[in-house]
């Protein structure tokens, strides 16, 4: 690694986060390093992401970004490193975290409605044995209210298009009622109706104070969506407040060749 | 024939065959639903793995009771002893899997082949014992009910009941499992833990079965029910339900239609009689069958040609076809004399939004999860959210209202 890019990173908070920061943070990520087999798909990542904010987690295709999302969750095993959710540890605040995984992790021919799908957010309510009832069946529709899908409540789930497959995988985050909300590319593949009831969704959530995380994959509305922004490229190349980390040197130090200068000019950026 | 089948239904055609009848209807249960998280998690194969895995346990479990100067042919002694040996199949498979770059597949074929070979061995060697003459250990691998006793009948109904039990409690983990293991474990799910549960369960059917349906034929017990279940239904609940109600139905028939002649395998029998469920199911089931998709097929085609019968009469063009011509006029869309009704004219409008509409909804949706539905034909509204409409329309201009009151 060149000396310039060092100081670079040091100047945008690359260095660990410290306990006061990590017991203030929404999502605290520690040393996380993920490897499949021998090669680090993430390595070393810190970070202390805000409260009550939007945070997009941005990087090139096998920068790690999905990984670390799960990684923090526990979907895949970590060589090392340590989360916290709001200062406790990630295995005593699993029922204030909400993850929506991309939608193509399923198969979307199982037999299941949508309803049923979105009642899967009240699994830790209902436990093993308790009924499903009018009042959870009520707080599932509402929820699908929320992202606009109330009249498909009884259709089978391979009948949905794309978009209307993730409003459904949203709508069972928020039969959660959680207070951080993981979302692993939401708007991958998406139509522009989708996205909009999606990200007013995810406004709605900001502004009861909830904390929202993307893994996020589209430049351009970057500055409008997120506040806040974590750049990775299997290392953290930056983090910090859109208005001053979202700037054209910490996208090339993380998009290396791969994203065009010309192509950064026409992003709206925060400098 | 028929008689003889009937009295067996009835429980008339003796002792043995009431309790094979009853214990193989159990095991159908009990096999059918359990089975049905194994298909949806889609690891049916695994079974096969955990089936012939049995057999050296089997073996040894009759060589230690026999040295141990026991009965060798005690039935809980040889199922507890072919639990042993399936769960190391088990184990071996997720271990191959989880620690070398093979794959599920090869995983399975390695320890079926394996374990099966060693048990063959093992009953070879059992035969050269003077005390293995007589051991009838053969009859594990397609099942013998010939002998069966109201002991063994008791280890099916209470196995199969426990099982039932299990399958009750873990249900939801099961199923949140098996549709999106990922979301699972984000909620705290023990994923690994809950498949190792599911594994344990067909586990425990296999072992039970053994006795009636054999090692061999045991997968199609846990699989067939399954697969012509989900045909019948689009909800997890109804499908486990309609499979162990299968599963039971295709146990308790074929026990009977065994038991109505002299030499028909019992194990064999029930398989065969699954399988027709099947092929019935195949056949008629509402949404997924064959039948019911041909019929489909015959009414989309119908639907083709009225929607561009409705798309000429918007824009003026004569209709040609015969088939489009014999629709419109059957449906009261047009007259004799091919002028369209007033029925005809307001359909015809609102087919012509409807095209509009989904011209836009093409080039605004252009993921694939959707083009199944993107017909060109179905009603616009019923396929997408009232919020995607107002943005097509947003796009098209504002729609006719007087559009908005036709059908």
């Amino acid at each position: 690694m060149s000396a310039p890019k060092l100081e670079l990173a040091a100047e945008d908070g690359a260095r660990a986060p410290s306990p006061a920061e990590i017991a203030n943070a929404s999502l605290a990520l520690s040393e996380i390093t993920v490897s499949y087999g021998e090669k680090p798909a993430v390595f070393s990542v810190d970070a202390a992401l805000p409260r009550e904010s939007m945070v997009a987690i941005i990087g090139p295709n096998g920068a790690g970004k999905s990984t670390l999302l799960k990684a923090a969750l526990g979907i895949v095993p970590r060589l090392s490193g340590s989360v916290r959710v709001f200062g406790q540890e990630i295995e005593r605040a699993r029922d204030r975290v909400a993850y929506v995984p991309q939608r193509a992790s399923v198969d979307w021919d199982f037999p299941t409605r949508v309803i049923d799908v979105v009642l899967m957010g009240l699994y830790r309510e209902l436990g093993l044995l308790r009924f499903v009832r009018k009042t959870h069946r009520e707080r599932a529709r509402a929820c699908l209210e929320r992202v606009g899908m109330a009249d498909f409540a009884e259709r089978q789930i391979g009948q949905l298009s794309g978009g209307q497959q993730q409003r459904v995988f949203l709508a069972r985050a928020l039969a959660q009622d959680a207070d951080l909300y993981l979302l692993d590319e939401p708007f991958a593949g998406v139509d522009a109706a989708t996205e909009k009831a999606i990200i007013d969704v995810l406004h709605t959530l900001k502004a009861a104070r909830k904390t929202v995380v993307c893994v996020h994959h589209d430049l351009a509305t970057v500055v409008d969506y997120f506040d806040h922004v974590l750049l990775i490229n299997v290392r953290k190349i930056a983090e910090g407040p859109t208005a001053t980390t979202f700037t054209s040197d910490n996208l090339q130090a993380t998009y290396g060749g791969r994203l065009a200068s010309t192509h950064i000019d026409q992003l709206k950026l925060s400098s | 024939m028929p008689d003889a089948i009937l009295s067996a239904l009835l429980f008339q055609a003796g002792y043995n065959a009431a309790l094979v009848a009853i214990g193989s209807a159990l095991l159908g249960i009990a096999a059918g639903a359990g089975g049905t998280f194994l298909f949806l998690r889609k690891r049916a194969l695994i079974s096969d793995a955990v089936a012939h895995a049995t057999l050296p346990g089997i073996g040894l479990a009759f060589i230690a009771m026999v040295a141990l100067g026991g009965d060798g042919r005690n039935l809980v002694g040889l199922l507890a002893g072919s639990a042993v040996s399936a769960a190391v199949g088990l184990l071996l498979v997720d271990w191959i899997v989880r620690h070398t770059r093979l794959a599920e597949d090869v995983a399975i074929g390695a320890v079926l082949s394996v374990f099966f070979g060693l048990g063959i061995v093992l009953l070879t060697v059992i035969q050269t014992m003077s005390s293995g003459r007589q051991a009838g250990l053969e009859g594990f691998l397609l099942g013998s009910t010939a002998g069966m006793l109201r002991q063994d009948a008791l280890v099916i109904a209470v196995g199969g009941a426990l099982a039932l039990a299990v399958l009750v409690l873990l249900r939801r983990p099961m199923t949140l499992v098996a549709f999106d293991p990922g979301y699972a474990a984000a909620r705290g799910v023990r994923v690994q833990a809950v498949d190792l549960a599911m594994m344990g369960l067909v586990l425990a059917v296999t072992v039970i079965g053994l006795k009636v349906v054999g090692l061999i034929l045991i997968v199609a017990m846990l699989i067939i029910p399954p697969v012509t279940a989900r045909l019948w239904s689009e909800r997890t609940d109804t499908v486990v339900a309609v499979a162990g109600l299968l599963g039971g139905l295709a146990g308790y028939l074929g026990a009977a239609i065994s038991a109505s002649a002299p030499n028909l395998p019992t194990g064999p029998i029930i398989v065969l009689v699954s399988f027709s469920l099947f092929c019935f199911s195949l056949l008629m089931a509402p949404s997924r069958g064959v039948l019911a998709a041909a019929v489909r097929h015959r009414r989309f085609q119908r639907r083709v040609h009225r929607r561009q019968g409705l798309l000429a009469l918007a824009r003026n063009e004569p209709i040609l076809d015969p088939l489009t011509l014999k629709v419109l006029r059957r449906e009261g869309l047009i007259r004799p004399d091919k002028v369209a009704t007033d029925a005809g004219r307001a359909r015809a409008a609102k087919a012509l939004r409807d095209e509009r509409r989904w011209e836009v909804a093409r080039r605004m949706h252009q993921d694939e999860g959707t083009s199944g539905r993107y017909d060109g034909l179905t009603s616009i509204e019923t396929v997408l959210t009232p919020d995607e409409i107002a943005a097509i329309d947003a796009e098209i201009g504002a729609p006719r209202l007087a559009d908005q009151g036709a059908s």
